[in-house]
């Protein structure tokens, strides 16, 4: 029997390799902002359970690295994550000496090398799968709740990030909150604008490449800049109309933050809205026309069904693009999760701005995999329908 | 709207960028109203030409090194030899994008220190993805009978590689790699929340103390050049699509 290897499997089984061999499993920090220094895998963990990890892994990347069923990598990939997952936690307890509440444990590169290869065949089965749309946002799912599981059982705690969570639990679900509204409220009033205004260019051709144009000169305005040009005149209006104060519209903090957004936005959102019904085959347009469909009977009945798909697409770009920019938010007093990455910067504090970058790229993530499994939906519906 | 009247504009633009980053003194009778308390108006703690230059370097460095790695990526993922990389790395292409900028600076800062690396690093992986991209349509996409042709005149692997499939796909990856550098030249801007010498300098300078013509200018000095930038791009683009014997959109 020949033994065939895996050329994906090669480079996991290397990077796996050098991380639970080589590079360091956890960091001990004797406080929060001092230098950590490094603890091996079998420093980490206790007598029984390094070893453990080390044979999972070992045999985890040689199942990687040979020809093996797609069911057998699937498994591999996931006992690994799992205990990883699991082990991370047993760490941070093993290395906090009893009784010190300022020592901090936090993973170290060979920790996240380990999770990056072994997420890397996940992605890799997945891929090769071919999940229909429900299953992949079923996979999303369970991996949240595997998460979520894990962080309300008290697994973690141990662990620097969740001692940055403890410390502003409060603000810290305030902030998110702000965040998730922001991204997603802009979107709104971006899809409630740019819809109309994309039906418009696409109507009048004379309006088409100036609107385009303006919207893309905006587009490459930095974001801190735009956030502070909108600080002025927010301001004016907030002291000069009556009731703009009273909902809550003023210089710095939410309003700027949320205005930005929106007009970053609307390019992606009029864009895709004119080339999706730029798209609409001539033919279909004919025969509803033909049938003695009114201008607007055309728009809702046929051309706007038809370009839904592409529509969407624009809407995941900013849905995903808009939850990583509100993290600069924070820098003109608007808040969100890039509060804790700008304070963990400050103080030097790396759990800190951990505590505020995985949620954000999470958020990020989960909204980029359920607008992809709708928009695959939307489109094959079409063409189920009009085959 | 006449032919010409682009090219003025461009040619107005330039003019007004040279003027104001080599003579920012003449513009202070402008941005003086939007000053407070007698605040400078023109960025006085540095230069704004060595910051435009500063920056413009950062940019070229990280474009340059985003634009190897890719299309040698997709050189790779695109032969026979590296087929089974495809599909992975197509997902991990839109994993990559799902991470904000911010995020990947404040992260990187641990490894390399605070200043111009962190910046570099984030830079480089948000260009990556946009030329991959375009790089990867470009190769997957070349009309089958035109390989076929090349194959057929006993062309090798390789010389059908430089002489065929990397030339005809010259317009698409330049398309990405304008898409990267405008993003690139927006978000260099944020290094400076991690000490990088950027024109986010000045904006963060403004920010902080409550100064609006420093946020304005470095706003608007930003958006000039990747206006410009754009533009010239998207001519060589042109051109080069034109040589190829290929339609402009």
């Amino acid at each position: 029997m020949t033994i065939r290897f895996d050329k994906l499997g090669v480079v996991i089984a290397a990077i796996a390799a050098y991380a639970a061999l080589v590079a360091p499993f956890a960091t001990f920090r004797a406080n929060r902002i001092v230098p950590g220094e490094a603890r091996s895998v079998l420093e980490a963990l206790p007598t029984a359970v390094g070893p453990l990890l080390l044979a999972i892994v070992i045999v985890g990347a040689l199942i990687a690295l040979l020809k093996t069923p797609l069911v057998l990598r699937l498994a591999a990939s996931v006992v690994a994550l799992i205990a990883l997952a699991i082990l991370i936690g047993i760490a941070g307890s093993f290395l906090t000496p009893a009784g010190n509440t300022f020592a901090r444990i936090s993973p170290a590169s060979g920790f996240w090398l380990l999770i990056f290869a072994f997420t890397l065949l996940l992605a890799d089965v997945l891929t090769r799968l071919n999940l229909s749309p429900w299953a992949r946002v079923g996979v999303l799912v369970v991996a949240a709740l595997a998460i979520g599981l894990l962080l309300i059982s008290g697994q973690w705690n141990s662990l620097s990030i969740l001692k940055e969570y403890a410390n502003r639990a409060d603000s810290f679900w305030a902030e998110g909150s702000k965040h998730v509204t922001l991204a997603l409220g802009s979107l709104a009033a971006a899809v409630i604008v740019g819809l109309p205004l994309g039906i418009l260019c696409h109507r009048v051709e004379k309006l088409r490449a100036g609107v385009l144009n303006v919207l893309n000169i905006i587009q490459t305005i930095p974001s801190i800049a735009l956030f502070g040009l909108l600080i002025a005149p927010l301001g004016w209006v907030a002291a000069h109309v009556p009731g703009a104060a009273a909902l809550g519209i003023r210089g710095i903090g939410t309003a700027p933050a949320f205005v930005a957004l929106f007009l970053y936005s609307l390019l992606p959102v009029v864009a895709n809205t004119v080339v999706g019904l730029a798209g609409v085959p001539r033919a279909a347009n004919d025969a509803a026309r033909g049938m003695g469909m009114t201008d607007r009977q055309r728009l809702f009945g046929v051309e706007f069904p038809l370009a839904f798909p592409v529509i969407l697409t624009g809407i995941r770009i900013v849905l995903v693009q808009n939850i990583g920019l509100a993290t600069i938010a924070a820098l003109i007093g608007g808040g969100g999760f890039g509060v804790f990455v700008f304070q963990g910067v400050g103080q030097t504090a790396m759990d800190l701005v951990l505590l505020g970058a995985v949620p954000t790229v999470a958020l990020a993530f989960a909204a980029a995999i359920i607008l992809d499994a709708v928009i695959e939906m939307t489109a094959t519906k079409r063409r189920v329908e009009t085959a | 709207m006449k032919a010409w009247l682009p090219s003025l504009l461009r040619l107005l633009l330039v003019v007004l960028l040279v003027a104001f980053v080599t003579n920012p003194g003449w513009f202070q009778p402008l941005l003086k109203p939007l000053t407070e308390n007698g605040a400078p108006a023109i960025y006085n703690q540095g230069s704004l030409l060595t910051l435009t230059f500063l920056h413009l370097r950062t940019v070229l460095i990280a474009t340059v090194a985003a634009t190897i790695v890719a299309v040698a990526l997709a050189i790779l993922v695109t032969r026979p030899a590296g087929a089974e990389f495809l599909p992975l790395s197509r997902s991990l292409v839109n994993i990559g994008q799902t991470f904000p900028p911010v995020a990947v600076l404040a992260l990187a800062v641990p490894a390399v220190g605070f200043g111009e690396k962190p910046t570099l690093i984030a830079l480089f992986l948000y260009g990556l993805l946009p030329i991959f991209e375009n790089a990867l349509t470009g190769l997957t996409t070349l009309p089958a009978n035109v390989m076929e042709a090349a194959r057929g005149a006993g062309m090798t692997g390789w010389q059908r590689l430089t002489k065929v499939e990397l030339p005809l796909s010259a317009p698409i990856i330049l398309g990405g790699i304008r898409l990267s550098v405008v993003i690139s030249l927006a978000t260099a801007t944020i290094g400076s929340t991690v000490a990088a010498k950027t024109l986010g300098e000045v904006i963060i300078a403004g920010l902080l103390s409550n100064n609006l013509a420093f946020v304005l200018q470095g706003g608007l000095i930003v958006a000039a050049l990747a206006v410009l930038i754009y533009d010239g791009l998207s001519a060589i683009e042109r051109y080069t699509a034109r040589r190829m014997g290929q339609e402009t959109a």
